[in-house]
């Protein structure tokens, strides 16, 4: 298996607080890899840092044979990264259709002039951005909500438009921040489903998400991170087994507990 | 009560059928305007010709406040620099006579640049942080043109520019009348289909981008920079076309006006012109090209109307003129500006964005009371 991204030592701080302590990782293409870790680990962080949101302080990230060194993060999308927002980001007031619209634009090319004049070449990309929007909508199972404003989509329709919007922009590698976060059983398992469904068009995840059931079922390996270091990585059931890992979670070595209780 | 509805969808119905009826009507109205306005007098023909004017800032001023969403409060500026191209290179102050399909063109090119030197360094500015940035670099401008009369003299300074060439083709004179056909075509009514041309021009172009790539990506810009940087978008890039753009746009209306005036100084350009596009912009309707449009018009043509007509009835109520027309003019002006902000705060003719814009608040209003 050919690996996608690597992550080598990266690190990032926010004035004393280590958001990242040298963090390094590597997903193969085709994987859905998973990133947990309780509230402030740095997740978030991660994903600002690999979608060139902000520098990272040291270390570096090598991207399908090339750095992203350096890069802005509209050059990143470019590259093949798109993300999705913990506190969904749409272009609330726009229709949903206009969304993936927007997704395309690192894909399409027409400029002022050909706005303007019209000609064959910009009609042809019009209609095909159009056509393959509203196809991804289709995908992401809200095709029906077309043209209804972004904004006034349910939470759940709302998280897959995200995910369609960043499917627009022909990613290699999709970055999902907490994609199952408000939702309903239910509505979570229909999110596996399109999860699964996005790793067979042959794109690889990287998934933060609290919902373990979700990722247990869905993850072929996770990392997981803690006051911005890595603890642990593996597949899920390792990682379910992993003392650090329970220790993270429970806030106690998972020995020390019954010892705590009796000197109370 | 249903009669009116009746009118409203016998109205629509034919709004569904074919649009040309309504496009042929329309280009003879605009057609044979200039004649009708000119029973009243040729300086409601010049009247018109400044509002087509104000419709070309109002469309530019449009692509950056109401496309991209970012606040200019000096855009005046731009008019001031396409102005002063024109006048310098087609007046006796340098003596230099350039026609003017060659200056046009370079002081929209020029503004452009201006454009993009105002956007570089405010590309991290919003709001009300950029609003006073802008509003400085519209008076930086205006004190530049006030004061480059010496040592060097430049602009000469507030006594401003005269004699102006008026546009001309080989021995076709936009400033001269003509009879043709037995119609009389004075200067301002040639100006005017001259100006209407233009204007339809603009509008095209600005119709065409606002459903295009560019246009979506305005809009994404506004709505939310850092998802819009996520999706690709050279965030950077498109917010300077469109200070470039809109800058343009102004650059030719500003040539045009030099040519129309004759004569400028630094006078036209001050602050409240500026407040005034913007106005346009607001009241007919944010990102709206129609809405534009119609806020440029009716706020270039009520404050002329009211300039007439408040001295007569003044005198007609009172049998005196009790408050100076220039002072109960503004007032009324503002009032009436306050009137339809608050009933319609979308504008006149609000685009179909900022309707959903408003009624998604609506809504969360609604669910907190």
């Amino acid at each position: 298996m050919s690996e996608l991204l690597v992550a080598q030592d990266v690190s990032r701080n926010f004035g004393g607080v280590q958001a990242l302590a040298n963090v390094s990782f590597a997903i193969g293409r085709g994987e859905i890899y998973g990133l947990i870790g309780p509230n402030g680990a740095g997740k978030t962080t991660l994903f600002n840092v690999l979608t060139g949101m902000m520098p990272a302080n040291s270390g570096r990230f090598r991207f399908d044979g090339g750095s992203l060194e350096g890069l802005k993060a509209h050059q990143i999308a470019a590259r093949g990264i798109a993300r999705t927002f913990q506190n969904i980001r749409l272009f609330a007031n726009l229709s949903a259709l206009e969304n993936v619209m927007i997704g395309r634009h690192a894909r399409t090319r027409s400029g002022v002039v050909g706005a303007v004049l019209r000609d064959r070449a910009t009609r042809e990309e019009e209609a095909d951005t159009e056509r393959r929007a509203f196809e991804l909508l289709r995908f992401a199972g809200i095709a029906a909500r077309a043209n209804d404003a972004a904004g006034t989509l349910a939470y759940g329709d709302q998280r897959r438009l995200e995910i369609a919007r960043a499917l627009a922009t022909e990613p290699k590698l999709l970055a999902l921040d907490e994609p199952a976060a408000g939702m309903n059983a239910p509505e979570t398992v229909a999110l596996s489903r399109l999860l699964h469904a996005i790793r067979d068009k042959g794109i690889t995840l990287l998934l933060i998400e609290h919902d373990m059931r979700l990722v247990m079922s869905v993850c072929d390996r996770v990392l997981v991170l803690d006051y911005g270091e890595r603890i642990a990585e593996g597949r899920p059931v390792e990682i379910q087994h992993d003392p650090r890992v329970i220790e993270a979670y429970l806030g106690a070595p998972a020995a020390a507990v019954p010892g705590a209780a009796s000197s109370a | 009560m249903t009669s009116l509805r009746q009118a409203w969808s016998a109205l629509r119905a034919f709004k569904h059928r074919s649009p040309w009826p309504g496009i042929v009507l329309l280009a003879i109205v605009l057609l044979v305007l200039p004649f009708v306005i000119a029973q009243a007098g040729t300086t409601w023909v010049r009247i018109t010709n400044f509002a087509i004017l104000f419709v070309l800032l109002a469309l530019g001023l449009n692509i950056v406040v109401g496309f991209a969403g970012l606040l200019d409060l000096g855009y005046i500026a731009f008019y001031a620099v396409g102005a002063y191209v024109y006048a310098l290179l087609a007046s006796p102050h340098f003596n230099v006579h350039w026609p003017f399909w060659v200056i046009l063109p370079l002081g929209a090119l020029v503004a452009a640049f201006f454009g993009v030197l105002l956007g570089a360094p405010t590309l991290k500015l919003r709001g009300d942080y950029l609003a006073i940035v802008t509003l400085g670099f519209g008076e930086i401008v205006r004190i530049f043109l006030n004061n480059l009369g010496s040592p060097v003299n430049i602009t000469n300074g507030p006594r401003g520019i005269a004699r102006i060439d008026p546009f001309r083709i080989g021995d076709f004179d936009f400033s001269r009348t003509e009879t043709f056909l037995g119609l009389t075509f004075s200067g301002p009514i040639k100006y005017y289909y001259l100006l209407l041309a233009v204007m339809l021009a603009v509008m095209v172009i600005c119709l065409r981008l606002q459903n295009s790539r560019i246009g979506r990506a305005w809009e994404a810009v506004r709505e939310d920079e850092v998802a819009a940087r996520a999706m690709g978008i050279n965030t950077t890039h498109i917010k300077l076309l469109a200070f470039a753009m809109g800058a343009s746009f102004a650059g030719v209306a500003g040539g045009m006006f030099s040519a129309i005036q004759g004569f400028i100084s630094p006078e036209s350009f001050v602050l409240v012109e500026s407040i005034m596009v913007l106005s346009m912009v607001v009241l007919g309707g944010m990102g709206n090209i129609w809405g534009v449009v119609l806020g440029a018009v009716l706020l270039s043509f009520v404050p002329e109307i009211l300039r007439f007509t408040v001295d007569p009835v003044q005198r007609q109520l009172f049998g005196r003129a009790l408050i100076e027309p220039e002072v109960i003019r503004m007032l009324l002006f503002g009032f009436a500006l306050v009137l339809i902000m608050t009933l319609r705060p979308g504008g006149l003719w609000p685009s179909a964005v900022r309707k959903r814009e408003l009624a998604v608040r609506d809504d969360a209003t609604g669910a907190l009371r």
